[in-house]
């Protein structure tokens, strides 16, 4: 039964290609890569006001002191989970190693970003900085923390830093979660974050 | 699901019977149409993001068999399995086998046009499985058991009032309550749950990287992520034409595609998935349904560029005042007009003339598909192969005759001249579908031929 169904997905696999390469027209080549044409000439306040712009809270901090001080002050006394070792004691132990559906009730999750991107304030995260794909989706608040140094201007810039850097996932995260689908009224938090805040660091 | 067949003028006219829903439609749509123009405007170089965007799927349909086996390659060594499907039946067949596989009986699936094309859900529901669209505006519609009229914003015809009385009857929500924020929070509360029960997930494709395997999903709820990511299984379902070549082509669509479809600068989450994370398994299932054969059709192939953003719906003023339910086809508007005739000619034969021509929608397109031009180019296919509307077939040879004669001509010109003035009843009736939303003009005491002729003398 399984090597009959083997054999016709093949078949079908062999005529779509064969129909592809039958009808595909002449080879037309790829363009020239595009490069940041306008450059903001400061990306990190183009940035802050893109964030605020799409609903995100800007923090600029000296330290992580600081960090710690903000998030005791709003988030006291709620489950929070951080996979930066600097705010380890803010942070439950042990919780990387769960089955991710013991996330849902995670107040406030805190993770790295490599880097932001200035024209839409995105952050780009890989699997390795959130530990568990789930955590920056499933948490009620999300908290970024991100390098002062690390701003690139637009997304070719950031796919250039991307290179072909090795990941199982990743992720351009720009603002909470959201949707304007009831009558075009935007309303943050959808399914996933109902806040995102993003500390820049010195 | 689907409605009877009526063409797009019969359902137009059902959508156009509450006026002040369709101004409310058409203003709603228009205010979409002007925050991508707002987005644009703000990005200098955006026509040569269109332009580049626009030749990097030129290249794409010019080499798609070696990039689909490249994708193909590339994807299996990253641990994910991936399918082939001919046509629609089986590619719902593929996921189904892969569900029974699993024993999974109830499913979560965030936005993908392509289960829509494939009318994956009813295909499910009759195999006992139970599938909940995530997406709110999906969530809403399947709620109202109706097909979603809009690709980005599935329930833009539906009022808030009913959506708070969908919400009312199915998720308990308080009788009147229809306050958009109230009406999210309660379906974010349903939907948690739903997805922290479900073990496997369906999403779509926005793009493909043939270079490295991976495919993006791009969402504003987080809804793909959410069910992805605590799925056991995780199927993405995607046509064929969603490939591009390399990683960094993701920099110019990305810039693109959130600024034409809502005006924002990027979606919330543009999510790259590349290998199934440890314990999951990850399938990708690759979807022919006609797409070959529109590449073959050289006047209409490049509709395979589209990236789904639905600027030429938000700017047509045929959309904006018919609703996506009269164009009776998954994807509706210019692009949907232009891709359904495809799959059946006969079926789809009103599409391409429900458009004035007046090629906005080509203007908006990021990809610079040449929409108007085809509806067009249909137009002319339709009537050769025999489609056309038989009405139209018969005023067109009655055009031909009046036109083909000077004599017919002039003699039709008084004729009608004649009837409006002493007989104004044979035009002002229910019969003329021109008089039905408009006023008759006001009958000219000659025609220009006859005061050509008078002046001239005088001259």
């Amino acid at each position: 039964m399984s090597g009959t169904k083997k054999i016709k997905r093949m078949t079908s696999r062999e005529q779509i290609l064969a129909k592809v390469l039958a009808n595909q027209p002449n080879a037309q080549p790829l363009p020239a890569d595009l490069s940041t044409a306008f450059p903001a000439a400061n990306p990190l306040e183009a940035f802050a006001t893109v964030l605020t712009n799409i609903g995100g809270n800007f923090v600029e901090v000296k330290d992580f002191n600081a960090i710690k001080d903000y998030i005791s002050t709003h988030f006291a006394g709620q489950r929070i989970v951080s996979t930066l070792s600097e705010l380890a004691e803010l942070s439950e132990q042990g919780w990387e190693n769960q089955d991710p559906h013991t996330y849902a009730n995670v107040e406030l999750a805190v993770i790295n970003a490599h880097f932001g991107v200035a024209e839409n304030a995105a952050v780009w995260i890989t699997e390795d900085l959130m530990h568990q794909r789930a955590v920056p989706f499933i948490c009620q608040q999300l908290a970024i923390v991100l390098s002062k140094n690390e701003i690139v201007q637009t997304m070719h810039d950031a796919y250039l830093k991307i290179g072909s850097a090795e990941y199982g996932f990743g992720s351009f995260i720009a603002g909470p979660s959201k949707t304007a689908d009831i009558e075009q009224s935007l309303v943050l938090g959808a399914h996933g974050p109902k806040g995102m805040t993003i500390f820049v660091i010195d | 699901m689907s409605t009877e067949r009526k063409d797009h003028a019969a359902l137009s006219d059902i959508f156009n019977k509450d006026e002040a829903r369709v101004d409310w439609h058409d203003e709603t749509l228009w205010f979409v149409r002007a925050k991508r123009d707002k987005a644009a405007h703000n990005i200098p170089e955006w026509e040569n993001l269109r332009e580049t965007a626009s030749q990097i799927k030129n290249n794409v349909l010019s080499d798609l068999h070696n990039y689909l086996v490249e994708f193909e390659t590339h994807a299996t060594n990253n641990g994910v399995t991936v399918h082939w499907a001919a046509d629609a039946a089986e590619h719902n067949q593929i996921v189904h086998s892969i569900l029974q596989k699993h024993k999974v009986d109830r499913l979560i699936k965030s936005k993908s046009m392509l289960t829509e094309e494939c009318h994956l859900n009813e295909y499910l529901h009759k195999n006992g499985i139970d599938v909940i669209d995530t997406d709110l505006g999906e969530r809403i519609v399947q709620l109202a058991k109706e097909p979603p009229s809009h690709i980005v914003l599935p329930c833009i015809h539906k009022k808030k009032e009913e959506i708070g009385e969908l919400f009312h009857e199915h998720l308990g929500t308080p009788e009147g309550m229809a306050d958009p924020q109230f009406l999210t929070a309660a379906a974010r509360e349903h939907l948690r749950e739903t997805f922290l029960t479900r073990r496997a997930a369906i999403t779509g494709v926005n793009f493909a990287v043939a270079e490295t395997g991976e495919f993006v999903v791009c969402t504003n709820e987080g809804n793909a992520d959410m069910g992805a990511h605590l799925a056991d299984v995780h199927i993405a379902c995607m046509g064929i034409e969603k490939i591009i070549p390399k990683r960094k082509n993701l920099g110019v669509f990305l810039r693109l595609l959130t600024r034409s479809a809502t005006g924002q600068p990027i979606t919330t989450y543009s999510s790259h998935f590349k290998k199934p994370r440890p314990g999951q398994e990850m399938h990708i299932v690759l979807v022919d349904n006609g797409r070959t054969t529109q590449l073959s059709r050289p006047d209409f192939r490049n509709s395979l560029k589209c990236i789904r953003c639905a600027a030429c719906m938000n700017t047509c003023p045929v959309y904006r005042r018919s609703g996506g339910h009269s164009y009776h086809t998954a994807v509706a508007g210019p692009i949907g007009s232009i891709l359904a005739p495809n799959l059946d000619m006969r079926e789809y034969a009103d599409l391409p003339f429900a458009s004035t021509l007046c090629g906005s929608c080509s203007n908006v397109c990021p990809v610079k598909i040449n929409i108007h031009e085809q509806l067009y180019k249909w137009r002319q296919v339709i009537v050769k192969e025999g489609y056309a509307d038989p009405k139209k077939k018969l005023a067109m040879k009655a055009m031909e005759f009046t036109l083909s004669s000077p004599f017919v001509y002039k003699n039709a010109g008084k004729a009608g001249r004649w009837f409006m003035k002493y007989a104004p009843f044979t035009v002002n009736n229910k019969l003329n579908l021109w008089y039905q939303q408009r006023e008759m003009p006001a009958v000219p005491k000659e025609s220009f031929g006859e005061w050509y002729k008078k002046n001239k003398k005088n001259d």
